[in-house]
């Protein structure tokens, strides 16, 4: 201070020791806030990746009383405020599930009241209810919530409609009574198939076709017979396109019927699906009308869809199963959307599955009785079942991310459709109930193609650039080159990736011949180079001194670079006829992408070529001096001190450079949108592209919705590399110190 | 001669050479790099000759006028294959790219010839050129001009001096037009929009009287009768805009209308001196540099790039120093040394090599989400569901990267703070001057230069990113930009163009990627050079700051 009275004034004293604290106490709290604020990156990436891998809960919501006896069918609504029971007496009624109040109800006939023999129904986005009568006619009944907003309230007023009229409706031929049924509806056509459970089934068809001209309605209906031959059929399910139709029989055996054309229904496989000292309790439809689910006396669940051969002949597979009970399934509930189900079973055990992960996501009991049905609510928030003795029972679901597990993420998934298990990234499609496909592992093998390539590209040329530039070039050109190669560490790089993808990449393609003859040409030219210099007469060499030979390499690398891509078209023409791409694809059945592995290897490596160059060279130039003399002294020549004492004192130095070389390779992500294909395939071949973890992450995130699963595999992906880029740089930071360690001690 | 081979071959030579062969790929590397994107970016804006091509008999065009922009050496079984007769026996045909423009009349720019079908060349001193706000170039010749639909009768060599005066005039015109439309009615828009969204809080606030809605409604109306006078202006600078046309036909001989009021520069290559090249050369730079991208970004200028790139680093900077230099003065000054702080400059230090995409999507989720989502709710409660701050936007984008990079300027400040030889502060000590004294009046002005160093390093780095900013903030085209002058002036929650990003959209996302090629080669120049000019500053800060301590301890 610049106050004479400092030296006198108490409380300027004090004032300055009070200043001298709040200094520090303000550097400390920032210092740690700083440091905090670099964790939380770790911390949050952590936090929102979590909550994907925790089991599912459920808590009981509420209970209603016993309202109805024996429920047929029961369902909730969007908003789980309504429950739909229908009774075996053809009653039905919706339950406010908070006031328990009966909001509607009536007879399911509405126009006779008739007492039904059998209820089925279809698929759960439908809604559809399919009912028959004793003496086989059938009435086709779907509830409706017509919702309005009161004072910024929701209202939900339910009513049940009949898609094809309130009238029943007589299957021809048919006789007795209706045990199996199944229905499905849509705009165009409707197909009911029912069966007294003797082996036949008749499938009812009607089509609804309007005309484009006049919006006239023409209505066909026919009616098919199939006899499966089997003595009698237990269970029956038409799935929701109504293409296909599968039942089962008394001995476990499932039939799977083709009827896309109703003139002409074809069996397409038949196959056991029990073990035999069981039998199957429940047939259901996974959502989306592909996947059967198989629930048996045992308590197991299997998971069957048609899988298509190389001739095109479909069988059924049993894809995956869950032993999910010791005693029988009692009913399975699909989720609307999701491929996840729930189930019970006859001791009052309730689980909830997803069969994309094989995760069972919660497996307990909930009730000391036994249970009739299960109901799930559209948004798969809710679970309704019906207790034996008529009470119903509402749980709350959690389970935001079931289709997310270890195996998902990382192993072959045997996806719906697909002819085998597979590695597959699929994150969105237009139709709400399709598959997600979260592999990470094509990916995670993307990244490490792009950075393999890119490190074979990089590596001799930094390194041997880093040898050459510490050890044997002159000072003054040292203080150039160096520098020019670092800056280019600072390239951004969206520029490499653009010249990769617009300029590099179709210069490629057309000299395809002059790169790969490159790779040998230039090597060998500045060998040649060399020899040339050693036989030259010493007046000449002189020419070049020693340290310079990297400058006099420049045109002689430029001429043959040149030659290469000048000899290239004809060349390719002398050997293949045609241009090599053309001959690697007809010929060789290697497919050549535009932007390709080859492209991104060397764009990235040139990005990462300076990172490797600065740090190795640093290395192999702080090699104490007294090293290399005391080898040169005791007659090695340079280059044996060189491989010999430098390097290897180095290599640790050249080592962690690699490291860090990599986790930049790794990480990089504009290159990798911009120079590749970015189509998610496996496969080494270097004229393909690929799909890599971070290029990934920047299309996919800015359009995937907050908090749903794919917002936090996106995130998982971020941590991936996070937690990777970062264990290589440590490993290669440690080493690092280590050497400076050392060097000081030598 | 076999001994002396082995001798060569013996005493490592081609290895050294070898090693030498890898610097000097590297550094062809480097400089045919930076020598491809400089030729490209800077040669795009040259006016280059227009020339007419008559071809042989039997092509779909008699003649076809263009600039001639690549050309390739085409194999001649390639172009069998796509249907082109060539004689037999040549392996190789010379095909021109051939900027034709007029996308209005032949529905793209660009076409392939191949010198098989050119009968003649010819550089017509007649053509000219037209730049138009939209359909790209117009190149034909010029034949007359109509005002208020009436044909002037002018001697066609008058056309062009006629057409200049006119031009002059209609660009008088549209930057009165740009003025009202940017400006003025941008800021009753931006007034009238404060005042629905104050409504709307008074109206959650339960607080709306009869008087204060009253007072709104009075000022929305006075509001909208400001904004009919202007538009009636504009409409009627449009009609004066209106009023001149260019007739002028296509060398296929098709007349063509064009509405002056649609063209934004005319010139006539063919005869301009070199001299007048270099004028419309540094006019077409400046253009470059000053104006906005028309044309979905193919054409114009990339003004809003370099603001939003220029604003975000400024932002990015007033968090990033501070911060940074507290973390490192903690760090190397307060922390207690040993293994705990060991630890955490290793991770600050690699935090560095941590992808950037990462912390896009750290910035998404926690800024964007979760922050910005948070400040919504409590006071931007009346814009919902709109979001303000809980979208991508500037301050996101500045925080994020903030975050990226103040690993450097921490690594840098602390490497500037070790230099500082003990003596120094020991002797500020033992005068009796508190540890913060010398922190703040020694040691601190000594490391000034590494403190810059750590700053323009990170600012580099941060100008050059585009992944995160994908993802926080960047957009292909912004209304408006950040800063303008609507209180409260600088507008921290808006979207904003950046050079990187740029690059990469018009790159790879335009429609017209073979038009916008050279606009992305000149962008990229642009970016290297404020990218290395800052680099070389960094590197010249360090070296003086060397030299300044090399008698101290390091």
């Amino acid at each position: 201070m610049n106050d004479p009275q400092l030296v006198t004034g108490e409380s300027t004293e004090r004032f300055r020791l009070l200043k001298d604290r709040v200094f520090a106490w303000v550097m400390a709290a920032g210092g740690v806030a700083v440091l905090a604020a670099i964790l939380l990156i770790f911390v949050y990436l952590f936090f929102v990746v979590v909550p994907m891998f925790r089991p599912a809960a459920i808590e009981t919501r509420t209970e209603l009383r016993s309202v109805m006896d024996g429920p047929a069918h029961i369902a909730l609504d969007e908003y789980t405020g309504l429950a739909l029971v229908i009774n075996e007496d053809g009653d039905f009624r919706f339950i406010d599930t908070e006031t328990q109040a009966s909001v509607a109800g009536g007879k399911l006939d509405p126009k006779g009241g008739s007492k039904f023999a059998t209820i089925s129904t279809g698929d759960p986005a439908s809604h559809l209810i399919t009912a028959a009568i004793a003496d086989g006619k059938i009435l086709l009944a779907k509830p409706y919530y017509s919702i309005s907003y009161q004072d910024d309230k929701r209202v939900v007023k339910p009513s049940i409609g009949y898609p094809l009229g309130e009238e029943l409706f007589e299957i021809d031929n048919f006789e007795g009574m209706p045990r199996l049924l199944a229905g499905e509806y849509s705009e165009e056509e409707t197909t009911v198939a029912a069966s007294t459970g003797d082996g036949r089934i008749f499938v009812l068809h009607i089509g609804r076709e309007e005309s484009f001209l006049d919006e006239e309605v023409t209505i066909t209906e026919s009616t098919q017979i199939i006899s499966t031959g089997a003595q009698s059929l237990t269970h029956l399910v038409l799935d929701v396109d109504q293409r296909e139709l599968y039942a089962i029989d008394a001995a476990g055996s499932l039939y799977f019927y083709d009827i896309q054309n109703k003139d002409d229904i074809k069996l397409v496989d038949r196959v056991s699906v029990i073990e035999p000292d069981r039998e199957v309790s429940v047939l259901r439809f996974l959502s989306g009308g592909i996947s059967l689910l198989i629930g048996d006396s045992g308590g197991k669940i299997s998971q069957w869809f048609p899988v298509r051969d190389a001739s095109n002949n479909y069988t059924m597979m049993n894809v995956r199963s869950f032993e999910a009970f010791t005693s029988p399934v009692v009913d399975i509930a699909p989720e609307y959307f999701r491929k996840g189900f729930a189930a019970i079973d006859a001791d009052g055990n309730l689980g909830v599955f997803h069969t994309t992960a094989g995760r069972t996501l919660i497996n307990r009991r909930v009730s000391e009785v036994a249970f009739d049905k299960l109901a799930m609510s559209p948004r798969a928030d809710a679970l309704l079942l019906a207790e034996r003795g008529g009470k119903l029972k509402l749980f709350d679901v959690h389970n935001e991310h079931p289709e997310v597990s270890f195996a998902s993420i990382w192993s072959e998934i045997w996806y719906e459709s697909r002819e085998k298990p597979d590695y597959i990234w699929q994150s969105s499609s237009a139709s709400s109930d399709f598959e997600p496909k979260f592999s990470l592992t094509p990916l995670t093998f993307g990244t490490l193609k792009a950075a393999f390539y890119a490190m074979l590209f990089a590596m001799p040329l930094a390194i041997g650039g880093a040898i050459y530039t510490a050890y044997f070039m002159t000072p003054r050109m040292r203080a150039f080159v160096k520098p020019s190669i670092e800056i280019m560490a600072a390239m951004p790089t969206v520029i490499l990736g653009f010249l990769a993808g617009l300029w590099l990449a179709p210069l490629i393609e057309l000299y395809l011949t002059g790169v790969l003859l490159a790779f040998i040409v230039l090597p060998l030219s500045v060998v040649l180079a060399s020899y040339a210099w050693s036989v030259l007469p010493a007046t000449l060499s002189a020419l070049i001194p020693e340290g310079w030979e990297a400058l006099a390499l420049i045109p002689v690398m430029c001429l043959a670079l040149w030659l290469c891509v000048e000899i290239s078209q004809p060349l390719e023409f002398l050997v293949f006829g045609q241009s090599l791409t053309q001959w690697l694809s007809t010929e060789m059945g290697i497919a050549y992408d535009q932007r390709n592995s080859l492209v991104v290897g060397m764009a990235i490596g040139f990005a990462v070529i300076p990172t490797i160059f600065s740090i190795s060279e640093d290395a192999i130039f702080s090699v104490p001096r007294q090293l290399t003399m005391g080898s040169l002294a005791l007659g090695a020549t340079t280059w044996q001190t060189l491989t010999q004492v430098v390097i290897l004192t180095a290599s640790p130095g050249i080592f962690s450079a690699v490291m860090i070389g990599l986790g930049r390779a790794v990480g990089e992500t504009m290159i990798v949108l911009m120079a590749t294909g970015n189509t998610p395939i496996m496969d080494f071949n270097i004229f393909q592209g690929f799909r890599a973890l971070s290029a990934n992450i920047a299309v996919e995130m800015p359009e995937s919705e907050v908090d749903s699963t794919h917002y936090r595999i996106l995130f998982l992906a971020a941590l991936v590399l996070f937690l990777v880029t970062f264990c290589f740089n440590t490993v290669a930071e440690v080493v690092r110190q280590r050497l400076r360690e050392k060097y000081a001690s030598l | 001669m076999n001994s002396r081979f082995q001798h060569w071959l013996g005493s490592g030579d081609p290895w050294i050479w070898i090693n030498a062969g890898a610097v000097s790929f590297s550094l062809i590397m480097v400089f045919g790099l930076l020598g491809l994107i400089g030729a490209h970016g800077l040669g795009h804006f040259w006016p280059s000759e227009v020339v007419q091509f008559k071809l042989v008999e039997g092509q779909d065009e008699a003649f076809i006028l263009g600039e001639v922009v690549d050309q390739e050496l085409a194999s001649a079984a390639r172009l069998r294959s796509l249907g082109t007769k060539v004689p037999q026996g040549q392996e190789f045909v010379q095909r021109l790219l051939l900027k034709i423009g007029n996308r209005d009349v032949f529905g793209l720019d660009f076409k392939w010839i191949n010198e098989l079908v050119i009968e003649q060349t010819a550089r017509p001193e007649s053509v000219i050129v037209l730049e138009r706000e939209e359909w790209g170039n117009f190149y034909g010749f010029a034949t007359g001009i109509i005002e208020a639909e009436k044909q002037l009768s002018i001697a066609p060599e008058q056309v062009w001096t006629e057409l200049s005066v006119r031009l002059e005039r209609r660009h008088e015109l549209q930057s009165q037009i740009k003025k009202i439309e940017k400006s003025e009615i941008g800021g009753i828009n931006f007034q009238l929009e404060r005042l629905r969204l104050r409504k709307r809080s008074l109206e959650l606030k339960n607080a709306l009287t009869a008087n204060a809605g009253a007072e709104i409604e009075a000022r929305e109306q006075q509001l909208q009768a400001e904004y009919e006078t202007l538009n009636a202006e504009l409409s009627r600078l449009y009609q004066e805009q209106a009023r001149d046309v260019l007739l002028a036909k296509t060398v296929g001989g098709d007349e063509v209308r064009l509405p002056l009021a649609q063209l934004v520069r005319a010139y006539r290559p063919n005869q301009m001196s070199v001299g007048e090249k270099i004028a419309y050369y540094l006019a077409k730079l400046i253009e470059f540099v000053s104006t906005e991208p028309r044309e979905a970004n193919t054409e114009g200028g990339v003004f809003p790039a370099i603001f939003g790139t220029v604003m975000m680093v400024l932002i990015m900077s007033l968090f990033v120093a501070p911060f940074g230099v507290v973390a490192a003065i903690y760090l190397r000054e307060y922390a207690r040394q040993g293994p705990v702080t060991r630890t955490i400059r290793i991770a600050v230090n690699n935090l560095a090599g941590v992808p950037s995409v990462v912390y896009g999507v750290f910035g998404l989720g926690f800024f964007v989400y979760f922050l910005g989502g948070s400040i919504d709710r409590l006071f931007y409660a009346a814009a919902l569901p709109a979001p303000t701050f809980g979208t991508p936007g500037m301050l996101w984008s500045s925080l994020t990267l903030a975050i990226l990079t103040v690993p450097v300027v921490i690594v840098a400040t602390e490497e500037g703070l070790a230099r500082i030889p003990r003596a120094i502060r020991d002797g500020s000590l033992a005068l009796g001057a508190t540890k913060a004294e010398t922190l703040w009046r020694i040691v601190l002005p000594m490391a000034t230069p590494a403190m810059m160093t750590g700053l323009i390093l990170a600012v580099a780095r941060a100008a050059g990113e585009v992944a995160p900013l994908m993802m926080v903030g960047v957009v292909k085209l912004a209304p408006s930009l950040p800063l303008d002058g609507n209180a409260p002036f600088l507008h921290l929650d808006r979207k904003f163009m950046h050079l990187g990003f740029h690059i990469y959209d018009v790159g790879f996302q335009s429609p017209n990627v073979e038009a916008a090629r050279p606009l992305v080669y000149a962008t990229a120049l642009l970016l290297i050079v404020i990218i290395v000019a800052l680099n070389l500053a960094a590197i010249m800060i360090r070296n003086r700051l060397r030299e300044k301590y090399s008698g101290g301890e390091g």
